[in-house]
Parts: structure tokens; C-alpha cells; sequence
């Protein structure tokens, strides 16, 4: 049976038709459905009487294998956005896609386990449990998963190599420098095979050599075919990106290929 | 994520904690341990009791004459007992009672009047055979015991109690020396060992003589020819019920009687006796094990007091947990686990503890302490279920917590 090339999660599909799409990126082509389709996305904060409009009408689509850089002015919505991209918060008003499942109403429940099949984090203050071995950190997304122990180990130490860190398994994180406890957390979010990888500010804590080794982990882990969206406010940061969405007063104020060099 | 996978997390936060964990069980040991050691203390004292009444003459059945309709009140002085010296033969009959191993009958004669010279003490004469040492489980300090001789030719011979023979002859044995009852003079033969006193009677305060004695020398009247009370002895534990059918049936066809309502004779057993001192034991138990519980309530509120701070102190940890795919179940079910291993370790190191205080404190203290298996079991359930029910709320808490709210705490 010849089926339609249909892009697999995160593997670019070799000679699939390159449709030039208004904003679509110069590279990697927009080939099957998104991986993130968001339909006038709202965000209303409410504290007592006082309403806080954080995201406005956010209406916008990323395809597998795109590396998306979220820019913008602190206090601009770029966390809340990544938040109910990740599922981590619920949008107020609006529809979202995430890998084909509309998530919107969803319960606790159904958003957990998307969270842990389709979602990879990496967060600005790396989130490692302290208490645990690198390994077992990597292992923890895999345990709420359901994935037998062997399994766990097997995939979480080959992930910890491919970040570098096959030397450092039982390390606890405070045995760690900061850039290498934020490579515990690439491999931890990239365990579990997810359809995106979502990173909030993930150089903030880290100096330049750190924040460099760091970059050019996330080329590669893009390199593999793996959609990634990375939310900063350094242009430095956001120039690796193929497509760069900039974020004002939480609404898109611009969407398209990343400028300058490239 | 697996059971196995929850204990391992709850054992990895206990473990991470070692100092806080380890005060949080110690109010659970506490409490846990002083349940085993009441519980020990109150399973040793009625063993203790158990014992004393064995040593006393445990399988006894003691027959009274008079119905039980009418309260076994015994026949008091002018009003002859049913009950004969030919029924207490009767009842030593090997083959017609053969699971009683012996049989003593009481005649006896309160306050009477003991002298030694000048020295005078007032106690309870008892007319019995030679058969009561056996019966009653009391030894000798010194001298023998009344014998069949004396019996048949109703010698002025006495055996005393301990007590009695020190009241009378002081540091002096008595042993050879002679009493004066009712103005006959009669050779002590014997001294009782002590019997340690109960409640109600001073078994170390009496005289005892042979019954023909004293149906004939000390008791008068319409009394000489009966007797007051009859101890029957069950040849072993297992077969004083056995020794109860033998003994009433041998009675009510000496006494001819048709049915058990129109009985003359009451037979009671110690068992009875023993139920309303256990009942007296039980009640201190309560008490002690009210205060237990109390401790281990305040165990329990120690254990909820540690998960809310733990619940505060992880909520980062917790959204973390949550953004990776832990659901509110998940969380809740690892908070719980933490909480019960909490108790069980309390648990099982109060019953460590208990057991140990159990060995050593009866060194310091007279009460035996008696540990038993099923109480030891029941400590650590409710422990265990301490650590549970006091883990509810805080879990509850730590399953509620929106991801993000919780990723964003410091
Ligand atoms: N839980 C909240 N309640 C009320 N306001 C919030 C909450 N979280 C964020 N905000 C507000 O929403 C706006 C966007 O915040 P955020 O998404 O964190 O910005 P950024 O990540 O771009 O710095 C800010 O003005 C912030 O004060
Ligand atoms: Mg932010």
C-alpha cells in the first residue's frame, strides 16, 4: 500500500513539495498538520474584581520540526503563553490543537497525560529534584508514563548521553554546574519522545559559555527533526530560530523567518 | 506510575528529610509504644492474677449448699446444710466422678479465740481433711499436715496459717508448741507457707483442724453433722466442666432431687472469680490505653502537621511532578504513602520500643508485662492507618494545586 507521505512527528519528510507558506521558515518544510494550532487564544487573570488581560486573540500554527523563538518585553505574556501551550494553564477563551487533540476542555486528568506524551519542558530554574540522581530525574516523566524501570533506565541514560552527560548519571543535581543541571533537563524533556519541546527562558540562569553549549545542544536537538519553541527576550538566543514570534502587551505583534544572517 | 514507583518516591522524600522524618515517627513510637506496653502491662496482670489462682487451687468448683435461685447463701448456725460429710465422700469416688482429682469438705467456726499463754489472736477455724492442701494448692513452711489418723480419731491437732502462728509465737516456731482453743489445749502440727492474701479472704489467717475436731469440739449445735462448703478439685483444666457434670449429677441423686429447679446446693467455679478480677484489671487498661490513644492522636496530628509543611515546602516539586504527567491521583497517592511509612516507621519502632521497655521495665517495676503477637500486629495497622487518615487532608491538598500555580511558587 503506498501511502501519502505523511511527515511523521518531528522527521522532515525529504521530498516533500517545499509550499511557500506566508510565514512559514526558509528551512524544514510545513509538511503535515501542525503540531500547535492556536484559534483566538485569550487569557484573562482575575483577582478579586481586578481582570488582567495577559494573551489577546493569539491565532497562529506551528508545523513539526520548526524551531520557533518567542520574543518579547518582560511582563508581555510570552509565560503565559507557554504555559497553555504546555497545558500547564487553561486559555480563557479560544481553541487549541495540540497535535491534532483539542485540549481545550479537557480535564485534569487527560491534560497530564498529554503533558506527558506530547510535552517536553525546559524551565529557566532547570526544576531538577534535588533529592534524585540525574538519571532518576530523566527517568521521572517516564515513570508517570508507565514505561516499565529497565526501559526507564535504558532510555534515560541514552538520552543523558546525548546531551553529554553519559559521565554524570549519578550525580545529584547539586553536584552539577548550572548548564549541565539545564542538560539534565533537555534530556529529560526529550525522554519521552514529545511532539514539542517548550523552553521558558531556559539560558536565564546560566553564563555565556553555559548559554552557548546550551544553543547549540538545542541546533541539535532541532538538527534531529524535533519542533522546539524557545521563549526569550535576548535576540542572541532568538536568532538560532528559523521563525521568530514577537510578543507585545500579549498579542502577536510580528511572525516570520528569523532576520539578519540567515 | 506503579505502587512500586510511589513507595520509591515516599521513601526517597523520607530519606531526604532524615531528621524530620525520624521526629515526626517518634510521636507515632510514643504513642505506640505505650499501647504495647499497657496493653502488656494489663495482659500481664490478669496472667498474673490467672496464675494465683491456679497456685490456689485453679479447677476448683466450690459446692454451697442452698439453691442458687436463693443466692447460694450458705446455712448459717442453726439452720442445718444440706450438704453432708457421706456427699463429699461421694464426690471422691474415682469411679463415679472420675475426672475430680480431689475433694475437701469445710466446716468452720469464725472468730474464735486462739491463746498462747497470755498472747491471744481471734481468726477462722477450719475443719477439713487431709485432702485440702492438695485441693486449696497450698504447701507447708514447716511441720505436716493434718493426717487421716487425726482425722479419725478427731485429734486436738492444728495446723496454722503463717500469719496466725506469728501472732501467737512470734519469731518462735510453732511447730510442737500448743494453742488453746475453746479451752482445749491443741499441739501445733504444721505451719501454712504463705499464700499471699486476695481481696476478700486472709488465707494466711486461719487455723485449720481436722473435721471430726471440729464438728465436734468447736462447731455445735445442729451444724456438727454437716458441712458448710465443699471443694471439689478438677484432676486438670480441661476437665473441670467434665468434673462440674460428675459433681451435680452425683449430688442430685443423693440428694434425690428430680430437676435442677428444685436444687439445694450452688456450684461456682473460680473461673467466676477470676472474670470479676480481670474485669477490675480491664478497666485500668482502659484507662491506660485512653492515654495511649491520646498519644497516639497527638502522633497523628505531629504526622499531618509535617505533610502540610512538606505539601508547602514541595510545591514546586509537586508542579514539576504534575507538568511531567503526574495527575492529582499520582500526587495524592504519593503524599499518603509518605504519610503511612511515616506511621509505619513509628510503628514499628514504638513496638521495638515497647517490646523492649517490656523486657527491661519488670526488672524495676513488680507487674509483669505480657507482649502478645496480635496486639503487636494491631499497633502497627493502626499506625499504619494513623499515618493514612492524617495523611488524607494534606494530600488532598498537594493533588489540588493548579501545575502552574505551583511551578510559579517559590
Ligand atoms: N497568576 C497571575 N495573576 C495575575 N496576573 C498575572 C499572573 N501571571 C502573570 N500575570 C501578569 O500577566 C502579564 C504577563 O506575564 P508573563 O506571561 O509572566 O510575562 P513574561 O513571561 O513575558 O515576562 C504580566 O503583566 C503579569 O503581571
Ligand atoms: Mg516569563
Amino acid at each position: 500500500m503506498a501511502a501519502p507521505p505523511v511527515a511523521a512527528r518531528g522527521v522532515p519528510v525529504a521530498d516533500a513539495p517545499t509550499l511557500e507558506r506566508g510565514t512559514a521558515p526558509d528551512t524544514g518544510p510545513a509538511a503535515g498538520p501542525p503540531v500547535i494550532e492556536l484559534d483566538g487564544i485569550g487569557k484573562i487573570y482575575r483577582s478579586g474584581t481586578i481582570e488582567f488581560e495577559a494573551i489577546r486573540n493569539v491565532s497562529l500554527a506551528i508545523h513539526p520540526g520548526e524551531y520557533v523563538a518567542v520574543m518579547g518585553p518582560s511582563g508581555s505574556g510570552k509565560s503565559t503563553l507557554m504555559n497553555i501551550l504546555g497545558c500547564l494553564d487553561v486559555a480563557t477563551s479560544g481553541r487549541y490543537l495540540l497535535a491534532g487533540e483539542d485540549v481545550s476542555d479537557m480535564d485534569e486528568d487527560e491534560l497530564a497525560d498529554v503533558r506527558n506524551r506530547h510535552l517536553g519542558f525546559v524551565f529557566q530554574q532547570f526544576n531538577l529534584l534535588p533529592s534524585l540522581s540525574a538519571l532518576r530525574n530523566v527517568e521521572l516523566p517516564m515513570s508517570y508514563g508507565g514505561v516499565p524501570r529497565e526501559e526507564r533506565r535504558r532510555r534515560a541514560t541514552l538520552s543523558l548521553e546525548r546531551v553529554g552527560l553519559g559521565d554524570r548519571l549519578e550525580n545529584r543535581p547539586n553536584q552539577l554546574s548550572g548548564g549541565q543541571q539545564q542538560r539534565v533537563a533537555v534530556a529529560r524533556a526529550l525522554v519521552g519522545d514529545p511532539a514539542l519541546v517548550l523552553a521558558d527562558e531556559p539560558t536565564g540562569n546560566l553564563d555565556s559559555t553555559a548559554t552557548n553549549d546550551l544553543l547549540h545542544l538545542f541546533d541539535e536537538v532541532h538538527a534531529q527533526g524535533r519542533t522546539v519553541v524557545l521563549i526569550t527576550h535576548e535576540a542572541e538566543v532568538a536568532e538560532r530560530a528559523q521563525r521568530v514570534i514577537q510578543i507585545r502587551d500579549g498579542a502577536v505583534a510580528s511572525d516570520g523567518p528569523t532576520g539578519g544572517a540567515r | 506510575m506503579t505502587w512500586s514507583d510511589i513507595l520509591a518516591n515516599s521513601w526517597d522524600a523520607i530519606r531526604s528529610h532524615k531528621m524530620r522524618s525520624a521526629l515526626t515517627s517518634l510521636g507515632i513510637l510514643i504513642g505506640i509504644a505505650a499501647v504495647v506496653l499497657t496493653v502488656g502491662l494489663g495482659q500481664g496482670a490478669q496472667q498474673k492474677v490467672a496464675n494465683q489462682l491456679n497456685a490456689l487451687g485453679g479447677n476448683l468448683l466450690i459446692v454451697s449448699p442452698g439453691s442458687s435461685t436463693t443466692g447460694g447463701v450458705r446455712g448459717g448456725f442453726g439452720s442445718a446444710s444440706t450438704l453432708t460429710m457421706s456427699d463429699a465422700t461421694a464426690l471422691s469416688s474415682s469411679v463415679a466422678a472420675p475426672d475430680v482429682g480431689g475433694v475437701a469438705p469445710i466446716l468452720q467456726s469464725t472468730n474464735e479465740q486462739l491463746d498462747n499463754g497470755a498472747t491471744n489472736w481471734t481468726t477462722t477455724v477450719v475443719g477439713t481433711t487431709s485432702s485440702w492442701l492438695s485441693v486449696r494448692g497450698r504447701t507447708l513452711e514447716s511441720g505436716r499436715f493434718i493426717s487421716n489418723a487425726d482425722e479419725s480419731s478427731a485429734a486436738a491437732v492444728t495446723v496454722l496459717a503463717s500469719t496466725t502462728a506469728s501472732q501467737l509465737f512470734g519469731p518462735v516456731s510453732a511447730v510442737g508448741q500448743s494453742v488453746t482453743i475453746n479451752g482445749t489445749p491443741y499441739e501445733v502440727v504444721g505451719v501454712l507457707a504463705s499464700a499471699g492474701s486476695d481481696s476478700t479472704t486472709n488465707l494466711d489467717d486461719q487455723a485449720i483442724v481436722p473435721f471430726n475436731t471440729a464438728s465436734q469440739r468447736i462447731v455445735g449445735g445442729s451444724n456438727r453433722t454437716s458441712v458448710q462448703t465443699i471443694y471439689v478439685k478438677a484432676a486438670s483444666p480441661s476437665q473441670l466442666s467434665a468434673a462440674y457434670q460428675e459433681t451435680n449429677t452425683i449430688l442430685q441423686n443423693r440428694h434425690a432431687l428430680s430437676s435442677s429447679s428444685t436444687t439445694d446446693f450452688t456450684i461456682t467455679t473460680q473461673q467466676s472469680v477470676l472474670t470479676t478480677t480481670s474485669s477490675v484489671d480491664s478497666t485500668l487498661t482502659t484507662l491506660l490505653l485512653g492515654v495511649a490513644a491520646l498519644a497516639l492522636l497527638v502522633g497523628g496530628i505531629g504526622v499531618m502537621n509535617i505533610m502540610l509543611v512538606s505539601v508547602k515546602e514541595r510545591t514546586r516539586e509537586i508542579g514539576l511532578r504534575k507538568a511531567l504527567g503526574g495527575t492529582p491521583a499520582t500526587i495524592r497517592r504519593q503524599f499518603l504513602s509518605e504519610a503511612s511509612m511515616l506511621g509505619l516507621t513509628g510503628g514499628l519502632l514504638g513496638v521495638a520500643s515497647g517490646v523492649g521497655g517490656a523486657l527491661i521495665l519488670p526488672h524495676f517495676i513488680s507487674n509483669p508485662i505480657t507482649i502478645s503477637v496480635p496486639w503487636v500486629l494491631i499497633s502497627i495497622a493502626v499506625a499504619i492507618v494513623i499515618g493514612v487518615g492524617f495523611g488524607v487532608y494534606p494530600a488532598a491538598r498537594a493533588a489540588r494545586l493548579s501545575p502552574i500555580d505551583a511551578l510559579r511558587s517559590e
